[in-house]
């Protein structure tokens, strides 16, 4: 039984990771504590820089990744904000680093709860991002980026989101796989552009329009168009080895015959799962498809996933204001001349505002009559509100 | 025939784009010199981002790795720790920034590689603001200078505060090697950068950078305006070894500030008054100097 912040210090232990730079904030400070109890008993062979701030701690992972070894860190909410110079030096600079990080609001005003307006507010900067449902989802999940991102052919940084205090306080039975099995799943990393004296190379130097700046971002982008292969192929291994799986990009359940289904990401997915359990007993037939890669975005799952069903409702756990949701947004762009269903979107759980049964199941019940309408009421609808009655439980 | 100890060897080859008479690439040149080829050299938003050359093209025998402006203390904690990692224990790491990116928007990454005590050196070439976009004021451009940020003008808004002193805040905050370093003294500032490299943990070396584009000043003239700073005292060369501070260069004759100041343009609109205020500045700060070098001496005796 660990918690979620314990199953991804654990993840990057077992992943033999070299040099951890990283600085605390709250909900991720565990993480960090247990890399510290684990590097202090000598089960971890590792050196832990204890940075002065996140912008350092990203910074010194930069650098000990281009000379050649496997980094971690972990942040949250502000941490990671902080970072964002830093995260697009990581993934231009085409360092394949790992990091959890622990999904916080942002302030103000001072919210240290689960929501995803941090990690999404990345989006753009060319990290691989994947959200965990579970704690042992957490653990796998930092063991297959490292091996995801370090294949030639993809090279770029991953970042792996958890709920604050929903998993990363939460104690869950986790299967702590085997050292040699994972050694076995998990080469050393052998970067081919690091930093040499044999071999002396100005890394990331000044380079004027015409010289091959553009092409550098469509290596990347075409980099980035081949990582959902690899996560499939990838998941398949982790299978053979560990015999777990999660759906890919996109886990599906009970989307069958579905006349709605929710369109989830996290933790909210769960809680999900068992109003749609719930549902289908009483003959009304709902599904979910949870969204566990947001980059590479799951484009070809969910225009699959919108032929099975006459409606999609997503829940997004942020808002990027001016439009919807980020989720939201992007489903139904790729949606966009493959299918006309309605689309329909709910903005729940900011700041931590709990997410109840009994909420998600008037969500779903709004989805089904708009599934029978074949029209949505509104796009975007926030749910949750205190002094809402629609909504309250 | 050789009469001088500056090693013969070149680790950065001709072709920068620094511009005529550089004290940067000229600190660069010597700092190789001095530290061989086994060295991995880090170097954030700066002039130094520019005149190692345009890709493909670049200039230095050894790695570079360009960095974020703020990062550069962070950037040569993570090459230490993963060669060390890696057991290459024996290549130097050495952060090069400017005075901006030292003494304003990197102090923090540098005052936390400093206590971390990783073993690196961090060099601060020091051209007195920030040269690479166009002299603007940086924390570290002198009482006294016209900048782009600071432009006189009618109501002579120019530099009101003094120097902000890093040395000395790496002093206080306990760093084993600090050192003052000059161009106009080749000697000097390879002892001091090799002994550097001798020495583990880390250590921080300030090297005087002239420049002549933003001093405005002709670029014939850099060598002899960096000599004048340390015969003026306004730039005194020391060195302090775990606290105690060791003065490489009392000048015998007190050479006024105004022979220094009156060379550059960017001081040209100072009154006389002015002048003798910068120059009783100066005097105080080498007789604070002076009573360092003698009380931190003691200290160590007894």
């Amino acid at each position: 039984m660990i918690t979620g912040n314990e199953a991804a210090a654990w993840g990057a232990r077992l992943a033999r990771v070299k040099v951890v730079s990283a600085y605390p904030i709250t909900p991720q400070t565990k993480v960090v504590e247990k890399i510290a109890e684990f590097i202090a008993n000598g089960e971890m062979d590792a050196r832990y820089i204890r940075v002065e701030s996140e912008h350092s701690a990203m910074a010194a992972c930069i650098s000990a990744e281009n000379t050649g070894v496997r980094t971690f860190t972990a942040t949250s909410a502000h941490g990671l904000a902080l970072m964002h110079e830093m995260l697009m030096w990581a993934a231009y600079a085409r360092l394949p680093i790992v990091m959890a990080v622990i999904n916080r609001a942002m302030a103000p005003p001072w919210s240290i709860w689960a929501d995803h307006q941090d990690s999404m507010a990345q989006r753009d900067t060319g990290w691989i991002q994947i959200y965990s449902e579970s704690n042992q989802e957490e653990l796998d999940a930092v063991l297959m980026l490292y091996k995801i991102c370090e294949d030639k052919d993809v090279l770029l940084p991953a970042m792996t989101m958890m709920d604050a205090f929903i998993l990363s306080h939460t104690m869950e039975p986790v299967d702590i796989p085997d050292q040699k099995l994972v050694d076995d799943f998990l080469p050393e990393l052998d970067l081919p552009h690091r930093l040499d004296i044999n071999r002396p190379a100005g890394h990331g130097s000044l380079i004027m329009p015409e010289g091959p700046v553009m092409e550098y971002r469509k290596a990347m982008a075409d980099a980035f168009a081949g990582v959902r292969d690899k996560i499939l192929k990838v998941e398949e291994e982790f299978r053979e080895i560990f015999g777990r799986e999660y759906g890919g990009l996109v886990e599906e359940y009970r989307t069958e015959d579905a006349d709605a289904i929710a369109v989830v990401s996290s933790t909210i997915a769960s809680t999900s799962k068992e109003v749609v359990d719930r549902m289908r007993e009483r003959g009304l037939k709902v599904g979910l498809a949870r969204v566990r890669y947001f980059r590479p975005f799951p484009h070809r799952e969910l225009r699959e996933i919108a032929k099975k069903t006459d409606m999609l409702g997503v829940i997004d756990r942020s808002y990027t204001f001016g439009y919807g949701g980020a989720l939201y947004a992007e489903t139904k762009g790729v949606l966009y001349g493959h299918s006309d269903i309605p689309v329909k979107n709910y903005i729940m759980g900011i700041g931590g505002r709990d997410v109840t049964p009994e909420i998600l199941e008037k969500v779903f019940m709004d989805m089904l009559k708009i599934a029978k309408d074949g029209a949505v009421d509104r796009e975007v609808e926030w749910v949750g509100l205190i002094g809402d009655e629609r909504w309250s439980a | 025939m050789r009469n001088t100890t500056i090693p013969e060897e070149e680790y950065m080859l001709p072709g920068h784009v620094a511009c005529l008479g550089c004290g940067a690439a000229l600190a660069m040149r010597y700092a190789l010199k001095a530290l061989g080829k086994k060295t991995i050299v880090s170097v954030p938003a700066c002039c130094w981002a520019v005149i190692p050359g345009v890709y493909p093209y670049r200039t230095l025998e050894v790695p570079l790795l360009y960095t974020a402006f703020e990062v550069t203390g962070a950037a040569i904690s993570g090459i230490r720790e993963a060669l060390e990692v890696l057991g290459q224990d024996d290549v130097t790491v050495m952060g090069w920034a400017g005075d901006g990116g030292t003494a304003d928007i990197g102090i923090q990454a540098l005052s936390g590689a400093m206590e971390r005590e990783h073993n690196v050196i961090y060099v601060m070439y020091d051209n007195e603001a920030y040269m690479n976009t166009g002299v603007q004021r940086s924390g570290a451009t002198p009482f006294g200078a016209w900048t782009t940020t600071t432009p006189v003008g009618k109501l002579r808004i120019y530099k009101k505060e003094r120097k902000k002193p890093v040395a000395e805040m790496m002093v206080a905050q306990g760093v084993p090697y600090v050192a003052t370093a000059n161009i106009a003294y080749p000697e000097d500032l390879i002892r001091k950068l090799r002994k550097a490299k001798e020495m583990k943990g880390p250590k921080f070396i300030h090297i005087y950078a002239t420049c002549p584009t933003g001093w405005r000043v002709p670029p014939n003239k850099t060598i002899e305006i960096a000599k004048l700073a340390v015969q003026t005292r306004v730039f005194p060369l020391y060195e302090v070894e775990n606290g105690v501070y060791k003065i490489n260069v009392k000048p015998k004759e007190r050479v006024p500030v105004r022979d220094y100041l009156r060379m550059q343009g960017r001081f040209r609109h100072l009154t006389e008054e002015e002048v003798e205020l910068i120059q009783k500045m100066v005097d105080e700060e080498w007789e604070k100097l002076l009573l360092k070098e003698e009380m931190t001496n003691r200290v160590r005796k007894e």
